[in-house]
C-alpha cells in the first residue's frame, strides 16, 4: 500500500527504534508550549478569528466559520411562519440523540415527565458512537477528583469555567457506575479493578475503556435502553428554530428531512445536545467528526439570545489519518500513544513527547510538516509523520494491539495496512469543539427552561480538551440537564410559542449589512462536486 | 499515482455514473451527485448507517460492506440499504438472569438458527457472528458478548438470515448481560464515590476552585505524573 519514498522513510524509522525505545523526552515548559502555540497551532493563525457584528457576544472574536453562521438569517420568515398548530405538547424536549442526548432521555423519563427526543440523523449518530479511546475517572486509589481538576483545568489553559469543571470530577466514578449498572463492559482486570491508562496531559491513569470502541460501546447501551424505555424518538428532524414566548425557551421547530414539512414541539423545557462542529471544515481542515456536526444547536440558541464562550477555538486532533486518501481526517485514537507508539518525522526521529496536551501535539507535528520540512509525502500531496504503532506491540507483546485496538486494526486492514507490522501516517483533523452555548452546573442556558449538554456547551473544557473528558462530560452533563429539565418542567406550565427573537435578530442582521440569502444553520454539509450542483435546477 | 485519474463506470441503484478509481462507495456516491440524508452516519465504520449490498457484472455472487470503508470498482451494481424492520424485544435489564433462557424468551428465532454462516460471510466487520449466535444459543453469554463485541449494529447480518434473526440486538443483549452481571465486580469505584458523597475532596475542590491562575498554574506545572510503566 505504501509507495516506495513511504517504505524508504519507513526504513529510517525501523533503524532508529530500538535508539528511540530508551530515548527519554521531556514535557515542554510553559514558554515553549505557549511558543509551539503561538507560532504553529492554526487557532492562532492571523485571519482565523472574526469579530462578531451581532448576537450576544457581538464585539467578541471568534472562529469564522462559526461567525458565517451567526451572521446568517433564519430558514424561516417570522413574519410569516405559522406555528398555531401544535404537533407535539410535551413536557422536555431533548434535541439531539447521541450520548448527552440519551442519557437526558433516560434520567429525565425517571423523573415520571413526558420526553419527546429529536434528531437530525438516527438515534445513535454523533461523536460519541466514534470516540476510541476511553473516559476519564479518578477512581484508582493513587488519583483523586481534585488531581482530575487540576489535569483538566491545565490542559484547558487554565480558562475553564471552577464550576463546571467541579461536578465533571465529582460526578465522574458515579457516572462509571451508572454505565456499568446498565450494562457497559469496562476493560477489567480478573478482580474487577478498572483497566485504566494514561491520555495526552493526565497525571494519573484515569482513562477507562472499552477496547477501542468505548464510545461505540456507551452509545449503543443508551440507544438499547432509549428504545427499551419507549421514550418517543423522532428521527431524522433537526430543530431549525428554538421558540420563545420572546424571553423563556417554550420549545422548537423541527423539520422533517424527508417529507421536508416542518413539526411544532411545544415544551415545558428544552435540551439542546446537538454536538459539534467538525463538518465546517475550519481552515479547511479534514474531520473526524460524524456527518451531522455542523453547529445547529449552537446556532439556535445564539439567535435566540444566548451567549456562547470560547469559541474562539476548535481542537484538531494530532493523529488524523494522512493516509490512505480514503480514511483522510478519521481518528488515529490517542490510545496508541497512550500505549507507547511514538511520533516519527522523516528522518526517523522523534521531535515531541507523546502525551503533550492536544493542541501541543498538534502544533508540533505541523511545524515538523510545514517549517522543519521533515514530513512525509503522500501521492496526492497530504503531509504526515509517522506514528511507529509497532512499538505498541513490541512493549506490551505480540497481538496487544488486535486486542487492545481492534477497531484500529480493522480500520487499516481494510487498505491493507498492517499497523502492528507498519507506522501510520498521521496528520491533525478538525475534531472538538472545545467552547460552545454557555451554562451552569445544572446545564442551565442563560436563557430561562433552555439547558445544553454535551459538545454544544462551553466552559468544562476551557480551550481544550483532554482525550476522555468529552464522554465523561456529555454523560454527566446529559444526566444533570435530564434532571434538572424535568424537575422545572414539574414546576411550571407551558409557554406562549412564539418567534420574536427571529424578528429582532433578523433586524439586527439587517441593521448590520448582512445579505438576506445567508441562512443557517446548515445541518448537512454538501459533498457533491461544484459541477454537479451547477448543473442542477429546482423544479 | 497515475491511477487517481482513472474513470469506472459504477451502478448505482441501476443507474451508470462515472467516478474516479479510489473512491469509497459513499465518496463516489457524492461525486455522482448524491447527498445524504439517510444511508450516511459517522463516515468512519462506527455507527453502522451505511451498509451496503453489491454485485459484479456477470457475477451471481451478493457482496457487502459499509459504504463508508469500501472503494468502488468497476462494474459494481450497488444499493445502501437505509433502514431494516428489525424485531428488538423491549426488556427491563434490572429484571433479567443472566442465563441463556433469558435469550431465548426475548428472541425465540434465535433457536430458528440453521448454522448457515451467511450472517459471518456478510459482516463488515469480519465477526464470527454465527459462532455467536451458536454461543448465545448455548446460553454463553460471556462468549457471546466477547465474540460481538465490534459489532457496529449495521443490520447486514439480519438483513440476510434465513431464520430472520436479529444477530446485532441479541448480540447488545449478551454485552449488556454480561457488563451488568457476569463481568467481575469493581469494588474501587464505588469506594471513591462514597468518600466524594461524604465530602472527602470537598476542601481540596473548593480551595482549588478559589485558586488564582498563578497558584493553579505552580500546582500544574509541578505535579507528579504517574510513571508509564506503573501497574494499575
Amino acid at each position: 500500500m505504501y509507495t516506495q519514498d513511504m517504505i524508504d522513510s519507513i526504513n529510517r524509522l525501523e533503524e532508529t527504534r530500538g535508539k528511540r525505545m530508551k530515548q527519554e523526552l521531556s514535557l515542554l515548559t510553559s514558554k515553549e508550549k505557549d511558543e509551539l502555540l503561538h507560532k504553529f497551532h492554526p487557532d492562532y493563525q492571523p485571519g482565523t478569528l472574526r469579530e462578531l457584528k451581532i448576537g450576544p457576544n457581538k464585539g467578541e472574536r471568534v472562529i469564522h466559520e462559526i461567525a458565517n453562521l451567526f451572521e446568517a438569517y433564519s430558514q424561516i420568515d417570522p413574519t410569516k411562519f405559522d406555528i398555531s398548530e401544535i404537533d407535539y405538547d410535551i413536557d422536555v424536549l431533548i434535541i439531539g440523540g447521541g450520548g448527552a442526548g440519551a442519557s437526558a432521555a433516560l434520567i429525565a423519563q425517571e423523573k415520571g415527565v413526558s420526553v419527546l427526543l429529536a434528531t437530525k440523523l438516527r438515534l445513535g449518530d454523533s461523536n460519541t458512537m466514534m470516540a476510541q479511546g476511553g473516559i476519564q475517572a479518578a477512581d484508582k486509589p493513587n488519583d483523586s477528583p481534585p488531581r482530575h481538576y487540576l489535569d483538566v483545568i491545565g490542559g484547558g489553559g487554565f480558562y475553564n469555567t471552577p464550576e463546571l469543571v467541579n461536578v465533571l470530577v465529582r460526578d465522574a466514578p458515579e457516572t462509571i457506575v451508572w454505565l456499568e449498572d446498565l450494562g457497559v463492559m469496562f476493560d477489567k482486570e480478573n478482580d474487577g479493578t478498572m483497566i485504566t491508562i494514561h491520555g495526552g496531559g493526565t497525571s494519573r491513569k484515569r482513562m477507562h475503556s472499552a477496547r477501542d470502541y468505548t464510545g461505540g460501546e456507551i452509545m449503543k447501551t443508551l440507544r438499547d435502553e432509549v428504545k427499551n424505555r419507549g421514550i418517543d424518538i423522532i428521527e431524522f428532524s433537526p430543530a431549525i428554530e428554538l421558540l420563545t414566548d420572546d424571553e423563556k425557551c417554550t420549545g422548537a421547530i423541527l423539520y422533517n428531512l424527508e417529507t421536508e414539512e416542518y413539526v411544532v414541539v411545544r415544551a415545558k423545557t428544552t435540551i439542546l445536545a446537538t454536538g459539534g462542529a467538525g463538518r465546517l471544515h475550519v481552515q479547511d481542515f479534514p474531520t473526524s467528526n460524524h456527518y451531522g456536526a455542523t453547529a445547529d444547536g449552537l446556532v439556535i440558541a445564539y439567535r435566540a439570545g444566548s451567549p456562547v464562550i470560547f469559541m474562539d477555538n476548535i481542537q484538531y486532533h494530532p493523529t488524523g489519518a494522512a493516509f490512505p486518501e480514503q480514511i483522510v481526517g478519521l481518528l488515529v485514537t490517542e490510545k496508541c500513544r497512550g500505549l507507547g507508539a511514538q511520533l516519527v518525522n522523516n528522518d526517523g526521529d522523534r521531535f515531541i513527547y507523546e502525551l503533550e496536551t492536544r493542541d501541543a501535539e498538534s502544533a508540533a507535528i505541523i511545524k515538523e510538516c510545514v517549517e522543519s520540512n521533515k514530513g512525509i509525502k503522500t501521492p496526492t500531496g497530504i503531509l504526515g509523520v509517522w506514528l511507529d504503532t509497532p512499538m505498541i506491540d513490541i512493549i506490551h507483546g505480540e497481538g496487544t494491539i488486535q486486542k487492545k485496538l481492534p477497531a484500529m486494526y480493522r480500520q487499516y486492514q481494510r487498505f491493507d495496512i498492517d499497523m502492528s507490522k507498519e507506522p501510520l501516517l498521521v496528520y491533525p483533523t478538525q475534531h472538538f469543539q472545545n467552547g460552545g452555548i454557555m451554562v451552569n452546573e445544572k446545564a442551565e442556558t442563560k436563557i430561562a427552561n433552555l439547558y445544553a449538554a454535551g459538545e454544544v456547551e462551553g466552559g468544562v473544557h476551557g480551550r481544550n480538551r483532554l482525550m476522555g473528558n468529552s464522554l465523561l462530560e456529555c454523560i454527566v452533563f446529559g444526566k444533570r440537564a435530564g434532571k434538572n429539565a424535568a424537575l422545572k418542567a414539574k414546576e411550571i406550565e407551558r409557554g406562549k410559542l412564539t418567534l420574536q427573537h427571529i424578528k429582532r435578530y433578523h433586524i439586527e442582521l439587517k441593521d448590520a449589512n448582512i445579505e438576506a440569502d445567508i441562512m443557517s444553520p446548515m445541518l448537512l454539509p454538501d459533498y457533491r462536486r461544484k459541477e454537479t450542483i451547477a448543473r442542477m435546477i429546482d423544479i | 499515482m497515475s491511477e487517481d485519474k482513472k474513470m469506472i463506470s459504477i451502478y448505482i441503484i441501476g443507474k451508470k455514473y462515472l467516478v474516479p478509481y479510489g473512491l469509497t462507495i459513499m465518496k463516489a456516491m457524492e461525486y455522482a451527485g448524491y447527498r445524504y440524508i439517510r444511508g450516511c452516519g459517522c463516515r468512519g465504520g462506527f455507527c453502522g448507517g451505511c451498509g451496503t449490498v453489491y454485485r459484479f457484472k456477470d457475477d451471481y455472487k451478493l457482496q457487502s460492506g459499509l459504504a463508508c470503508q469500501t472503494v468502488v470498482e468497476e462494474n459494481m451494481y450497488l444499493v445502501q440499504i437505509p433502514f431494516f424492520p428489525a424485531n428488538k424485544a423491549d426488556y427491563n435489564l434490572d429484571e433479567l438472569k443472566p442465563i441463556g433462557g433469558t435469550l431465548l424468551k426475548l428472541y425465540p428465532e434465535l433457536a430458528r438458527c440453521v448454522s448457515c454462516n451467511t450472517c459471518t460471510k456478510v459482516c463488515p466487520q469480519d465477526i464470527e457472528v454465527m459462532d455467536y449466535m451458536q454461543a448465545a444459543l448455548r446460553g454463553d453469554i460471556k462468549s457471546a458478548a466477547d465474540i460481538s463485541f465490534d459489532c457496529i449494529m449495521c443490520g447486514l447480518c439480519a438483513v440476510r438470515c434465513p431464520a430472520e434473526i436479529v444477530q446485532y440486538n441479541i448480540a447488545i443483549l449478551c454485552r449488556r448481560l454480561y457488563g451488568k452481571y457476569i463481568a467481575p465486580k469493581t469494588e474501587h469505584v464505588k469506594v471513591r464515590m462514597a468518600e466524594i458523597s461524604e465530602g472527602k475532596f470537598d476542601k481540596e475542590l473548593k480551595n482549588l476552585m478559589k485558586s488564582d491562575i498563578k497558584i493553579l498554574k505552580k500546582l500544574y506545572n509541578e505535579r507528579d505524573i504517574e510513571p508509564e510503566e506503573s501497574e494499575r
